[in-house]
């Protein structure tokens, strides 16, 4: 049943579905960050206790939500490549890494920025920050133990024993906000069925959130596709594709 | 449209620091995160076409090394015979 799947284990195969989808995701993204930022940014209603500072909430839900969905797809590819030796997951975690550190950066500093006017303080040493900022730590840690052996399948094999003992992370970033006493309000969004939230905030926040899931898989299918390439540099078919790019290149300078 | 005017929309109810603060360094972050991963891949398909280069460079050499020995090896085993 699950037969369709197999020609995509070959990494050229991989290589080219990633650079198919690249176009189209990439004129999605702008579509929908354009419109849902604007609308973000001017057409949806200040909020009744937080005013005009709560249009930091369109990034900061999106940017955080990201930075937690980014480490369990790198989980997951982590345990597939530990347990199957499947080689692409490894290039594919490569490729995730710095799209979840860069997020949770985000997450991170557009939450000081909106702390500052609400709670009177940039940052604050609460469960929902400190356990989001070793978020940001074990991203780093990954990154390093990646590049930090010449021989990738070993980095790849570290970094995924790293990423799966930081999996502890997630629920404890996920429930800090019941299970403490904490100043990060609780979750608004995600409370099923019934999101605690009026419709011409929630439109906006969907808008921009399909937007960054749309352009985190844009830079995420860019970055597998060096990944690819710098993995299997002596094969037959990244050589002729090289050269294929060089005289192109070529033709393009004269 | 929520604002009045430009001033408005900038000052943002007196949030403005804030709000432009997050829009601006998020998108600065994407930005330098999607330029680098851009420049990134042609710089993998640059090194591996050098290497590529160096190594076509060397075979090259080694063949042509091959056929002087030979024909030296051929040229010895003439004077040889004579």
């Amino acid at each position: 049943m699950w037969k369709w799947l197999h020609p995509y284990a070959n990494p050229e195969v991989s290589y080219h579905f990633a650079g198919k989808l690249l176009p189209w995701l990439s004129a999605l993204a702008v579509l929908f960050l354009s419109i849902g930022l604007v609308w973000a940014l001017a057409f949806a209603p200040a909020d009744y206790q937080q005013g005009d500072s709560f249009r930091i909430f369109y990034i900061h839900v999106p940017a955080a939500s990201l930075s937690m969905g980014i480490y369990f797809g790198m989980a997951i590819t982590a345990f597939t490549s530990l347990v199957w030796q499947f080689k692409l997951a490894d290039a594919s975690a490569a490729a995730m890494a710095p799209v979840g550190a860069t997020f949770t950066a985000i997450a991170l500093i557009t939450g000081a920025a909106w702390g500052k006017p609400m709670w009177g303080t940039w940052w604050i040493w609460d469960a929902r920050l400190t356990s989001e900022l070793i978020l940001l730590f074990l991203y780093l840690g990954v990154i390093a133990l990646q590049s930090a052996f010449e021989d990738k399948n070993l980095a790849g094999k570290a970094a995924g024993i790293l990423t799966l003992v930081g999996v502890i992370n997630l629920p404890i970033i996920k429930y800090s906000v019941e299970w403490w006493n904490t100043l990060h309000q609780g979750s608004t969004v995600s409370k099923l069925g019934k999101p605690s939230m009026s419709v011409d905030m929630l439109w906006p926040f969907l808008f921009c959130f399909l937007g960054f899931i749309l352009l985190v898989s844009v830079i995420i299918c860019i970055r597998f596709r060096s990944e690819i390439l710098a993995r299997n540099s002596i094969r037959p078919w990244v050589r002729t594709l090289v050269s294929a790019h060089l005289t192109q290149e070529k033709t393009n300078a004269v | 449209m929520q604002f009045d005017s430009l001033s408005a929309f900038i000052d943002m109810g007196g949030y403005g620091f804030y709000v432009w603060l997050s829009y601006g360094v998020a998108t600065a972050l994407l930005l330098i995160l999607i330029l680098s991963s851009i420049t990134g891949h042609k710089k993998v398909i640059k090194n591996i076409a050098q290497r590529k280069q160096r190594e076509d460079k060397l075979r090259q050499v080694r063949n042509q090394r091959q056929k002087q020995d030979k024909q030296l090896k051929s040229k010895l085993s003439e004077e040889v015979t004579e």
